[in-house]
Order: C-alpha cells, then sequence, then structure tokens
C-alpha cells in the first residue's frame, strides 16, 4: 500500500526544494486514495473528484516555486467538504436535491486554498446539508471510519476527517455549525479546528444556520491544521459577518509558552455520567499541561445543559428559512405535480432525506404563530446566558478551556436511531458555535482502539493562545496521543 | 407542549413538503421525542435577558444593497437552458402547457 502523505510543512519544503513536484505528491494521493478503497463502494470518503482538473492545479501551483513570497501550502493535497462551492466539481452538500449541480462561482476559502499552491483532490462527503454528527445521512451513502470500517466517522463532515485519517490529504475543509468538524476530528484521530465566528469567510458555503456556521480546518497534526487555518482566514467583503482585523501566524504559536497559562476545566463538560476512560485520557491531559507549567483553574458554566435544547431549536429555525430556496425552480432537480405548490412539494419531499425533512419542519414549527415565543425567542435568550457564562470565565483570567469533544468514541454504523440521541453527540461542542467562540479538538489517545478527542476553547479571536496549548499538548503526549 | 397530526400537516404545507398519512403520523412522534427535551427551556428564567443577535461583540453586521461583483466561472446564459431579454428562460410546468407561452 502507498505511504500516508507527509505534513503539509514536509510536502511544501520537497516541493520548494525540487526533492518532489506537486504533480508527483498528486499521483501519491491519487494513489493512496485507491490504496485505503476511499471510493463509493468501500470508505465511500469522496463524492467527486477530477484527477485531470487536479494535475492542472498542481501543475499550477509549481509555478509558485520561483515566486519571492511562494504560498504556504504550495504542492499540499486538500481536500474540500461538498457544501463548499467550486468551480470544477459538483458542490452537491450531500443531497439529492442538488445532485449534478455545479457552482458557477467558488468560496473564498477555495481560492485562497489554490493561491497558496494547495491542490484539491476532491469533494468529500456529508451528512446531508450537515445536518447530523454520523455521515450516515447522505444520499451517497454513509462513510466508514478508516480505522474501524464497521464504525462511524462522525459529522457531519466526516468526509474531510476520514480523508485526513486515511492519510490521503494533511488538511481538508469542513464546516462547523454545532460541532461538525471537532466531532468527526475526535472520531477519527485527527486535529479540527473551528475557528471564531467571523474570522474565515463564509461566501461560497451553502448556508445551513447562517448565525452557527463556520468553515473549519482538519488536519492530521495541529500544524497542519494551524497552516490551513493561516491561509483561509482573513477578511472578504463578500461576506458582511467577516471580520477585518489581521491574521496571526498560527503555525508559529507552538513557539510560545504554554507555563503561566490558567486552563479551564468547566465541571459541567465532566458529568458523572462521562465515560470514565474518556474522563481518565482527559485527566492525563490536564497533568501534561501542569507538568508544563500551565495552571488548572476549575470553573463553572452553568447553562451548559441548555445548549443542546437551545441549538437544536435555533438552527432547525435558520435552516428552515435557509432551505427554502431549494424548491425545483433555482437549483438542481425538480419533480412535477399538480401546479407550482405541488411541484414545489413533490421536489422538495423527494430532493430532501429524513434528518433534513424533520429539521425544515421543526424550525417551521418553532417559528410559527403561537410558538416563537415559548422555543425561538426563549433558545436565544439562553443562547445569551451561554455566552455570558463563558465571557464572565474568560474575564476572570482563563485563556482556555479544556474538555472532551464528545460523550463517546466512534460508534458502530446504524447504532443510534433515535434523534434526540444523535443530537446528544454534539452536547460538548454546540456551546462554541452558540458564544460564537474558537474550539479544536485534537486526539489524546484511545479508549478501546478508538481515538478520543480533547477540545480547548478560547476566547473570541483568541486562536493563538488555542494552538499554544494544542502545540505543547501534542508534544508532551508524542506518540500516546494516537495510541 | 404537544405537536398534533394536524400541526405537523400545517407546518409541512408551510414549508412546501408533501406528506404521505403514514410519514406524518411518524412525524408525530419524532418531534414530540425532540420538542420534550426543549421543556427544559421553559424551566429557565429569562426575564430582562436580551435575545442573542448575532455572536460576539459585533452584533448582526449588515451591509449595503451592493456589493462587489461576484466572479462567476461561466457567463450568465449557462445558467438557464435559454435566455432573452436578460431574462433566464425556465422549463414550463406541466400544468401550465396549455397557457399561453407570453
Amino acid at each position: 500500500m502507498s505511504a500516508p502523505c507527509s505534513s503539509a510543512a514536509v510536502i511544501r519544503d520537497d516541493t520548494m526544494s525540487a526533492r518532489c513536484s506537486a504533480t508527483d505528491t498528486l499521483t501519491a494521493a491519487i494513489a493512496r486514495t485507491s490504496a485505503v478503497g476511499a471510493g463509493r463502494d468501500k470508505l465511500n470518503i469522496f463524492l467527486w473528484t477530477d484527477a485531470e482538473h487536479a494535475r492542472e492545479q498542481a501543475t499550477a501551483s509549481m509555478e509558485q516555486l520561483n515566486d519571492t513570497t511562494p504560498g504556504l501550502l504550495v504542492g499540499v493535497p486538500v481536500a474540500i467538504k461538498d457544501n463548499i462551492a467550486t468551480t470544477h466539481l459538483p458542490t452537491t452538500c450531500g443531497s439529492r436535491i442538488l445532485e449534478g449541480y455545479v457552482s458557477p462561482y467558488e468560496a473564498t476559502v477555495v481560492r485562497k486554498l489554490r493561491e497558496a499552491g494547495g491542490v484539491i483532490v476532491g469533494k468529500t462527503n456529508m451528512d446531508e446539508f450537515a445536518m447530523g454528527s454520523s455521515t450516515e445521512n447522505s444520499a451517497y451513502g454513509p462513510t466508514r471510519n478508516p480505522l474501524a470500517h464497521d464504525r462511524v466517522p462522525g459529522g457531519s463532515s466526516g468526509g474531510s476527517a476520514a480523508a485526513v485519517a486515511a492519510g490521503i490529504v494533511p488538511i481538508a475543509l469542513g464546516s462547523d455549525t454545532g460541532g461538525s468538524v471537532r466531532q468527526p476530528a475526535s472520531f477519527c484521530g485527527v486535529v479540527g479546528v473551528k475557528p471564531t465566528y467571523g474570522l474565515v469567510s463564509r461566501f461560497g458555503l451553502v448556508a445551513f444556520a447562517s448565525s452557527l456556521d463556520q468553515i473549519g480546518v482538519i488536519g492530521a497534526t495541529v500544524d497542519d491544521a494551524a497552516r490551513g487555518l493561516r491561509v483561509v482566514a482573513g477578511h472578504d467583503k463578500r461576506d458582511s459577518t467577516s471580520a477585518d482585523r489581521p491574521v496571526p501566524e498560527y503555525h508559529e504559536a507552538g513557539t510560545s509558552p504554554v507555563k503561566g497559562m490558567v486552563i479551564g476545566r468547566p465541571k459541567e463538560y465532566f458529568p458523572e455520567s462521562l465515560d470514565p476512560l474518556i474522563r481518565a485520557r482527559c485527566d492525563d491531559a490536564f497533568a501534561r499541561l501542569k507538568s508544563l507549567g500551565a495552571v488548572v483553574r476549575d470553573v463553572s458554566l452553568p447553562h451548559t445543559a441548555l445548549a443542546v435544547p437551545a441549538y437544536y431549536i435555533v438552527a432547525p429555525a435558520e435552516a428552515s428559512a435557509n432551505l427554502a430556496r431549494f424548491d425545483g425552480v433555482r437549483y438542481g432537480m425538480r419533480m412535477d405535480g399538480d401546479g407550482l405548490r405541488g411541484m414545489y412539494e413533490a421536489t422538495r419531499s423527494s430532493g430532501f432525506g429524513a434528518e433534513v425533512t424533520r429539521r425544515i419542519l421543526l424550525g417551521t414549527y418553532v417559528l410559527s404563530a403561537g410558538y416563537y415565543d415559548a422555543y425561538y425567542r426563549k433558545a436565544q435568550q439562553v443562547r445569551t446566558l451561554i455566552a455570558a457564562d463563558f465571557s464572565k470565565v474568560f474575564a476572570s483570567g482563563v485563556d482556555v478551556l479544556f474538555t472532551p469533544t464528545a460523550p463517546t468514541t466512534a460508534f458502530p454504523i446504524g447504532a443510534i436511531s433515535d434523534p434526540y440521541e444523535m443530537y446528544m453527540s454534539d452536547i460538548f461542542t454546540v456551546t462554541a458555535n452558540l458564544a460564537g467562540l474558537p474550539a479544536m479538538s485534537q486526539p489524546i489517545g484511545r479508549v478501546d482502539g478508538m481515538p478520543v478527542g480533547g477540545q480547548f476553547l478560547a476566547a473570541h479571536f483568541d486562536e493563538m493562545k488555542m494552538f499554544t496549548a494544542a502545540y505543547a499538548l501534542e508534544r508532551a503526549l508524542g506518540a500516546e496521543a494516537r495510541a | 407542549m404537544t405537536i398534533s397530526i394536524h400541526d405537523v400537516q400545517h407546518i409541512a404545507t408551510l414549508a412546501r413538503l408533501g406528506l404521505t398519512d403514514d410519514r406524518a403520523r411518524a412525524l408525530v412522534v419524532e418531534l414530540n421525542g425532540i420538542l420534550v427535551h426543549m421543556d427544559a427551556l421553559s424551566q429557565v428564567n429569562t426575564e430582562g435577558v436580551q435575545e442573542a443577535i448575532g455572536v460576539g461583540a459585533r452584533g448582526l453586521p449588515t451591509r449595503g444593497d451592493h456589493g462587489p461583483p461576484i466572479p462567476l466561472e461561466r457567463g450568465m446564459d449557462a445558467f438557464a437552458p435559454s435566455i432573452r431579454d436578460g431574462f433566464f428562460l425556465v422549463p414550463r410546468l406541466a400544468t401550465h402547457e396549455s397557457s399561453p407561452s407570453q
């Protein structure tokens, strides 16, 4: 079998020093794709690929070799979640309703990756419209976890996490509305970063819940994720929610000391019901950070238990509005029906899967007359309380928080059929989205052979502190992080 | 609060989703199974608490009703089966086949 890809930094160095060409690296990535069985009939990681176009990108990447300021990802193969617009590959969001849709424009993040010398290998599988925590909700079938083929890779960015975990690419883009980058990163034993809301342009990201959506980066290592984020972050006049502020060199955060850093341990993320083996991995991570001179402080985020109910009102409410545009007129498929309304209903009922239908109905319900105050308004007020909890903790001198990323490791495909039980997979991740905070997951060991993720959270735009802690923990754990 | 089959059919109409009777009945169970967990919110005292508007310190940014042109990969005429006088011509609905074409 062909070897897993090298890190983004090594690939760039090899490309720049002519030890390896971008085309050779791409060829190896494609060979790896075949070797691990990433196609539809096995792991089902990629929905759409175009090797010929990828080779053209690799050739274009090599043109940067003589530049005075070559990009940070020259020659680096990358994968893109299927809800991020590309002009040479379809963008279907894992849905039948967008089957065959090719965007006429590309997302800002895709342009930035290309301009930095990245080579797009393909579009990755996902839960339909990013609604799910297992990648089982794709219209194109589930993705399988490369580490255990009978298990889910997490979701909704399961294809992107699996592409990195399988050693095909060192960097992949996902989207994180309630944990969809961090939870699959945890399940697949890789690193997943959800940036501060506004740090990365959402232009070209198909909207699910606009006040929660952020494009995130999945990397094989902390450094891969840091480099990927450095490239895609920054102001974009095409996204009104994009922040106009300088972008730090995240990949240099590892040179800062963790000594003296105050790391909060929020008690609500370590309930008595938490799997003791996952708790033990987290305790070990705290011990490593302490040994490096960090100060661990117990803190409280008292409204945490309300986050999942609040999230599953706000997110479906926004989704019900955002997905109204898919009606058979403007995009993708159309089904015949009785009159215009019949056509809408036939198209949407046929085009959307069960989970998307459920969330559209839930969102429509909580926004409808008579229920708006009891559900939507209440949830938005609780969201304020959740954000205030974080503000208070960070104002008290806590630099970063550390928690488990998910309450379980990767579960077997088909194991969870109850919708709310699946929603509880997001219990430790939705808070960052509700408050707009940066958060990241990284591997901190294994339980019964499956990876466990630990999550750092930081104050708005404090990604540098988060990366400093993550680099330190990764170094401290060494090979144990993945053992 | 519980949701009835009438509620499901009503919101399906609002959401332009066609549901079979069997699917509508199943959704009553599924949605009530979710909404029962949302009742935890009703126990929280939110008197005087501002609703969240956007996230972070910037609130909800808006932009003027203009902006930079979107760089299209393909021309406008690639978006529809045909184009006339700057308008897209899309397939006619089957139920409108007999109506005048103009």
